[in-house]
């Protein structure tokens, strides 16, 4: 039996062709294989959203798919976001707001909302809150994420 | 480059026909994937062990939802999200929109999938009261060819079902609900996002002519007995006189004398029996306010 696959894989932009095991999860695949350490890893049950990352242009927990699902498809991490020099404006945002101390969970929260901003650009701090509830932040207390939220919506409407 | 230790070694299969994949989960030790949320954390921690899995996603229909006169047809494999966010679902079938939008996060809801909630048939599957108050059929592939079965009867118990070694679920179909039909799910959980239901409770509501009251109401619970529980007793009672503040109330306690929970992680048997009443009354009188509404 041959329990090997070659995946073709898009993440941010560039492609990648590679041999896997079925077993290997997307996000260690992204971690380890192609060396993108943005994704983070808390607590592999799906609960923590630390490895969120968008699939298809749709936030989904990337340790709770294996690596061989992504045959095909295009992903984007944190890396695809914006470059040392030139942040994302959402990036920029939790940077001028504080919304993040530790930054663990920073990359899930932030490919959770770049959909979500795209959906709703103006939303309220409820739905921002509903928003990032699949993301846990051990730090922050959420506030100053929340702000960011807001700041980085008051720059694009305005 | 190992993977991970934990997840021991398995052979992937892609079907993107249901042939040969009756085969496989009768011969191999197989598991289905879907939406892989509990897959995932059941291989993790060594509950199961399958030396397949098989993607059944890819199948044609699995991942479509299609409307006709008979109905809604739902693919086993539709997302969570993809159901809570489709307009004739939320304007036809509220208490399916509603359940499918209360499940786990955001990102689990892009994965998780209607059949896989249904199949793995946890007691606290937000989707299963909404799907029995439908009177939902499931469909099953098998080696024979297809057969269906209500849910009603689809459900042993606690992650059992009635679906053979050889079988797996391709879709769930819906009957076509009278016109301006109302319906909702509420849930409580421990916080209000994101976490399993501690109390589940689905109600449909239409108007019938048949019925001495002229309106029906279907009734079921979430969470509080090894399976989603209809409540006839109730449903009888609205049947029989229209609804009015006393006998909502009075539903709403044959709700809570039906269920039978037991005392977990998440609550009392006590508390979730008293949420029981709360929930259903809050349900009930969302539902008769919304028939009322259409009604003018």
């Amino acid at each position: 039996m041959d329990d090997r696959h070659r995946v073709t894989v898009t993440v941010n932009g560039a492609q990648f062709q590679q041999t896997v095991e079925p077993r290997l999860l997307l996000s260690d695949f992204l971690r380890h294989d192609l060396g993108l350490t943005g994704t983070h890893v808390g607590c592999e049950h799906g609960v923590c959203g630390a490895c969120t990352v968008l699939f298809d242009g749709q936030p989904v927990r990337s340790c709770l798919m294996f690596a061989v699902q992504a045959d095909g498809h295009e992903i984007t991490t944190v890396e695809g976001l914006g470059t040392m020099d030139q942040l994302h404006p959402l990036q920029e945002a939790f940077r001028d707001a504080h919304g993040l101390q530790c930054g663990f969970c920073t990359p899930g929260i932030l490919l959770t909302l770049i959909p979500f901003l795209e959906d709703n650009p103006n939303p309220s701090e409820l739905e921002i809150r509903e928003a990032i509830s699949g993301n846990l932040c051990r730090c922050t207390g959420y506030q100053h994420i929340v702000d960011a939220v807001q700041l980085a919506a008051q720059r694009t409407s305005a | 480059m190992l993977a991970r230790p934990g997840l021991p070694q398995f052979e992937y299969v892609r079907a993107t026909t249901s042939v040969g994949v009756h085969d496989l989960l009768s011969t191999a030790n197989a598991r289905l994937l879907m939406g892989g949320t509990d897959l995932f954390t059941q291989m993790r921690d060594g509950v199961w062990r399958p030396r397949v899995v098989v993607d059944v996603k890819h199948i044609p229909g699995m991942q479509d939802i299609t409307m006709d006169p008979g109905g809604l047809t739902v693919g086993a494999a539709v997302t969570m999200n993809q159901l809570a966010r489709h307009p004739a679902v939320q304007r036809l079938y509220p208490a399916l929109a509603q359940a499918a939008s209360s499940v786990g996060s955001f990102q689990l809801r892009n994965r998780a999938t209607l059949g896989g909630n249904l199949c793995n048939a946890s007691p606290c599957a937000d989707t299963a009261p909404a799907v029995a108050a439908l009177e939902a059929i499931l469909v099953l592939s098998g080696p024979a060819g297809q057969r269906e079965t209500p849910f009603y009867d689809f459900v042993l118990g606690p992650g059992r079902t009635v679906v053979g070694t050889d079988e797996f679920l391709i879709g769930i179909r819906f009957p076509a609900q009278p016109a301006g039909s109302a319906g909702c799910y509420l849930k409580l959980g421990r916080s209000r996002m994101g976490d399993l239901s501690v109390v589940g409770v689905a109600v449909v509501a239409f108007r019938d002519l048949a019925a001495r009251s002229g309106y029906r109401f279907r009734l079921a619970l979430g969470s509080v007995a090894p399976v989603a529980l209809r409540v006839p007793a109730a449903e009888s009672l609205l049947a029989a006189e229209p609804p009015h503040e006393t006998n909502l109330a009075a539903a709403a306690d044959l709700a809570m004398h039906a269920a039978v929970p037991i005392s977990d992680v998440r609550a009392t048997a006590i508390y979730q029996t008293l949420m029981v009443r709360t929930l259903t009354l809050r349900a009930l009188e969302s539902a008769w306010a919304q028939l009322q509404g259409a009604g003018r």
